[in-house]
């Protein structure tokens, strides 16, 4: 199981006392409390309040103060067309029954839709976008729900277009390397099916049990093998999709390239906010021959960073490269007894696949390189099992941090890898400056940190430094040349942090080219593209020691 | 380069480099080639040029090296040159990124690279020595490499760029992994400039494999098409195939013991006239550079298709060549264009027509088109930027 998964049921478990769930609910979202007090309440309401520019036609200030008004005059209105097409058992209205709906894995967000729609056919998708697109209502879509940033979470009065029943692999064609697949398929299901062919599909997010592959388009995912074998982007030919009014089109082709535009790529990773994914044509690679995993432990971060520099130079592209710190170390080998050198300051897991005698060459390079980088201890699995053991204990990182406090603010920052030395102790500078433990674990060899800040947040003051502490290390990934999402995407919970990686011309160009899709704004709005609006708001707050962040970014 | 000297060229450079600096581009450690002397005035002079276009509403023909002209339809519009806009802007081979102006003339990217034993994954094609960056990610250019490590856009990981209003933009970064906002750098590639002028260009590059080999097998175009599918299933470290005329050659790149593990167990396969190619390197070149017979005829089309695709029918085929495992046919035909365009859309691809001094794409779907249309106008309103340039209507 991996940690994405872990994460979703840690954060539940936390969640498991009715009272603590309440509380949550009440104080709402994570970052809410850096927010001004009427974004802060807006928070809890739609984010069409938080988004003036975005508002609907028919969202008038009445229907915005009353949205128990405006809820029921969009179910009277919507629910009879929807019927036309779609059987009743699958329209759910009954709020006991939505609450499954209110939140994917991030969830100290939550939002209840008007109404979640569970169609299994493309004709049904395009009936309820039709009918939305007419009566102006937004349109949320999810796949398995085990996002990260709450770009599922439904939006107030809006539909929930859950696509879990499009969960049918229409065809696995060995001879192309391909699958054709409903959106719903689960990401390791597609792995399973193509087995029998020595194929598999190589996204692998960690998740990759319950998530998606819809949503792994929505987010373009990517995994621990992905400097090898790339992101959902690179494994994809083809999607089928409907837009906002309800019009379906092909975008790429079965071949490798299609005429015109590349918008495979430009949905890949859109977050829902460009159109609804019906089917998906994905490309399937030929399992490797041998594969050998290893782990090296480090005594400083400095020598752990060059390995990873020095293994890369070398011409070497792992298949896995990761890298945990002390605290991850020793949180990971009290849960799983897996071996871990815990006095060691860093270690490093490498994976190398090929052919034999190839990945025999590799990992004798490897381990010179790791022994002149003085590697205090090298542990070569000899087995499938030992192999396994290693990779389990690191994808029990997240569930390992649970022990150590209640709750887990995980980044996903990227940064150049040259930085990766510097940036993992400026971030331990900031977490005793902020008085937060801050574990660092990264898929080193891409430069995809996943910094996991400790708190509890039944402490307010603490949950707000928690999300202080955040916010300063994207920014510190933003200064070294990194952003601040590799692969869990934006949604609505790093949407503020949006507004330090570009400024209003960027900003503007991405909603010019949402309206292109969408020119209403009603698939998935307020996600992952903060307004002007927003941003001002933000910077106007996010000041320290007097000084705004980056003066030379251009304000508004 | 041999891989010991690598490794402890890239470990100096990886020591010193780990110095904290807060301005990530222009790194001390960096490998610098091509004139740096285009600082970023003359990015802000061209922004000015395409404001002021913008704001007369005069077209605007981008220009780099010339060589890709025929890619598209003739643009007539006032000049954008780029090809003075040069300069590797950063590349740290540990990093596995190099970032350049657009105006780069392609082989001094690709001879930078080779120093530190790397090279463009994609294997863009130059057509001739003024190739530049810019145009090579504009057309969205792929060699024999494609299906095996990737395309162009598959690399590309951000860029600077003007929009059609003359603004200064930055999208995607120098990371391998970036979900923030669209991914408006790759919908760049393929573009040909019509929804803005690509100005910086951040790529992943990929080591240079130990060993290249070269397979030359006799058999028909059946026999060639089963074998490929056979091996499509194993993990070969197949880099490049052609068909043409009875003969299959098969291009092996990676270390010494995966090329000699695969050489042995293709050579296994029960064909004749099984031999290694000396005249391999020549051979890709030539596909690559477009300088087989075929490329030379008056006119030829260019089929992009599902690789396992049935053989096209013979009736309408004078000259063929097959390459990319069977996902891209280059033929000439007297079939009129609705004929090869409906072929191809029916076997699941598209097919393109090389003029002269033109490229024919295939016709978009009409809900394709107009998505494609307001796709441009929200990038360039005024529909200066190469207007025509990839389709009249766009």
């Amino acid at each position: 199981m991996g940690w994405q998964h872990f994460l979703s049921m840690v954060v539940f478990s936390v969640q498991s006392s009715a009272i603590k769930t309440q509380k949550k609910r009440i104080n709402s979202a994570l970052n809410r409390a850096s927010l001004p007090k009427n974004l802060s309440h807006a928070m809890t309401l739609s984010p069409d309040t938080l988004h003036p520019e975005t508002q609907h036609p028919d969202s008038q200030p009445t229907e915005t103060q009353r949205p128990d008004i405006q809820r029921e005059q969009r179910l009277n209105s919507l629910l009879p067309k929807l019927k036309q097409l779609i059987p009743a058992q699958y329209i759910i209205t009954e709020v006991e029954q939505l609450r499954a709906y209110e939140c994917d894995a991030f969830t100290t967000m939550r939002q209840l839709p008007l109404l979640t729609v569970l169609p299994d056919t493309i004709e049904q998708v395009q009936h309820v976008m039709r009918c939305c697109h007419q009566l102006d209502i937004p349109v949320v879509a999810r796949g398995a729900g085990t996002g990260l940033t709450a770009g599922s979470m439904p939006v107030e009065n809006g539909v929930l277009l859950g696509m879990s029943r499009f969960d049918k692999i229409y065809d696995i064609d060995p001879d192309n390397r391909t699958a054709l697949i409903g959106p719903g398929v689960r990401n390791l299901a597609v792995t399973e099916a193509a087995a029998v062919h020595n194929l598999y599909f190589a996204p692998d997010p960690s998740s990759q049990l319950a998530c998606s592959v819809g949503g792994n388009v929505a987010e373009n995912a990517g995994g621990v093998h992905c400097l090898k074998y790339g992101l959902t982007v690179h494994n994809i030919l083809e999607l089928e999709m409907v837009t906002a009014s309800g019009e379906l089109i092909t975008l790429g082709s079965a071949a490798l390239d299609a005429a015109g535009y590349d918008l495979t790529a430009i949905l890949t990773g859109s977050e829902g906010l460009l159109g609804i994914v019906v089917r998906i044509r994905v490309k399937l690679l030929p399992r490797a021959e041998s594969c050998r995993v290893m782990l090296a432990a480090f005594s400083t971060i400095e020598d752990a960073g060059q390995a990873i520099a020095a293994v890369i130079g070398a011409g070497i592209i792992p298949a896995g490269l990761e890298m945990i710190d002390q605290t991850g170390i020793c949180a990971i080998e009290e849960l799983m007894h897996a071996g871990y050198p815990v006095d060691a300051a860093a270690v490093i897991i490498c994976e190398l696949d090929g052919g034999e005698a190839e990945v025999e060459d590799e990992l004798q390079q490897v381990i010179q390189i790791f022994r002149e980088l003085h590697a205090t201890d090298i542990q070569i699995a000899e087995n499938a099992e030992q192999s396994t053991r290693i990779w389990a204990a690191r994808k029990a990182a997240f569930p390992a941090l649970a022990r150590l406090a209640p709750d887990n603010y995980i980044m996903d920052g990227t940064i150049p890898r040259r930085a990766l030395a510097q940036v993992w102790k400026q971030i331990n500078l900031l977490a005793e400056q902020y008085q937060l433990q801050v574990v660092n674990v990264f898929h080193a060899g891409d430069g995809n940190m996943h910094p996991s800040i400790l708190f509890d947040s039944s402490n307010e003051e603490e949950h707000q430094r928690a999300f202080e502490l955040g916010t300063r290390i994207l920014e510190l990934c933003i200064e070294v040349g990194g952003t601040i999402s590799g692969e869990h995407g934006i949604g609505l919970e790093k949407i503020n942090q949006m507004c330090l990686q570009f400024n209003s011309q960027e900003l503007e160009q991405f909603h010019a080219l949402k309206r292109a899709f969408d020119p209403k704004t009603l698939l998935n709005p307020g996600k992952q593209i903060p307004t002007l609006a927003r941003c001002a708001e933000f910077n106007g707050l996010h000041v320290h020691n007097g000084e705004m962040p980056f003066p030379h970014l251009e304000r508004f | 380069m041999p891989v010991d000297s690598m490794t402890s060229s890239i470990t100096s450079s990886a020591t010193s480099s780990a110095v904290f600096s807060t301005t990530s581009l222009e790194s001390p450690n960096a490998v610098s080639a091509g004139t740096l002397s285009t600082d970023s005035l003359s990015a802000q002079s061209l922004a000015e040029q395409v404001r002021q276009a913008y704001e007369d509403k005069q077209p605007l023909r981008i220009i780099g090296g010339g060589s890709k002209s025929a890619l598209g339809h003739a643009v007539t519009g006032k000049d954008l040159c780029l090809n003075h806009y040069q300069g590797i802007i950063n590349y740290e081979p540990s990093e596995l990124v190099i970032t350049a102006r657009a105006g780069t003339p392609l082989h001094i990217i690709e001879a930078t690279l080779a120093e530190q034993g790397q090279m463009l994954g994609f294997e863009p094609p130059h057509y001739d020595n003024q190739a530049t960056l810019g145009g090579t990610i504009a057309c969205g250019l792929s060699g024999p490499r494609r299906p095996y490590s990737g395309a162009a856009r598959d690399f590309v990981l951000g860029c600077r760029m003007i929009n059609g209003k003359g603004e200064l933009l930055n999208f995607g970064g120098q990371v391998m992994k970036n979900v923030a906002g669209y991914d408006v750098s790759r919908l760049m590639c393929g573009a040909q400039g019509t929804l803005g002028v690509l100005l910086d260009i951040s790529l992943k590059v990929v080591p240079r494999p130990q060993l290249e080999q070269t397979l030359s097998l006799e058999c028909d175009e059946i026999q060639a098409r089963s074998l490929l599918n056979r091996l499509g299933l194993k993990p070969l470290p197949i880099s490049a195939t052609c068909y043409h005329n009875g003969q299959l050659c098969i291009r092996l790149s990676g270390s010494e013991s995966a090329v000699i593990a695969a050489t042995q167990l293709i050579g296994g396969e029960s064909l004749t006239g099984r031999e290694q190619l000396a005249e391999g390197e020549k051979l890709w070149q030539q596909l690559r550079e477009q300088q087989l017979p075929i490329f030379k005829q008056p006119f030829f089309w260019r089929l992009s298709l599902p690789p396992a695709s049935p053989s096209l029918p013979a009736e309408i085929i004078k000259q063929q060549v097959i390459e990319w495992g069977g996902a891209q046919h280059w033929i000439t035909s007297k079939a009129d264009p609705e004929t090869i365009w409906n072929l191809a859309r029916s076997l699941g691809g598209h097919a393109t027509l090389h003029l002269a001094d033109k490229s024919l794409r295939q016709p978009l779907e009409p809900g394709l088109l107009t998505l494609s249309q307001q796709l441009r106008d929200s990038f360039d309103p005024g529909r200066i930027l190469n207007p025509g340039r990839l389709y009249p209507e766009l």
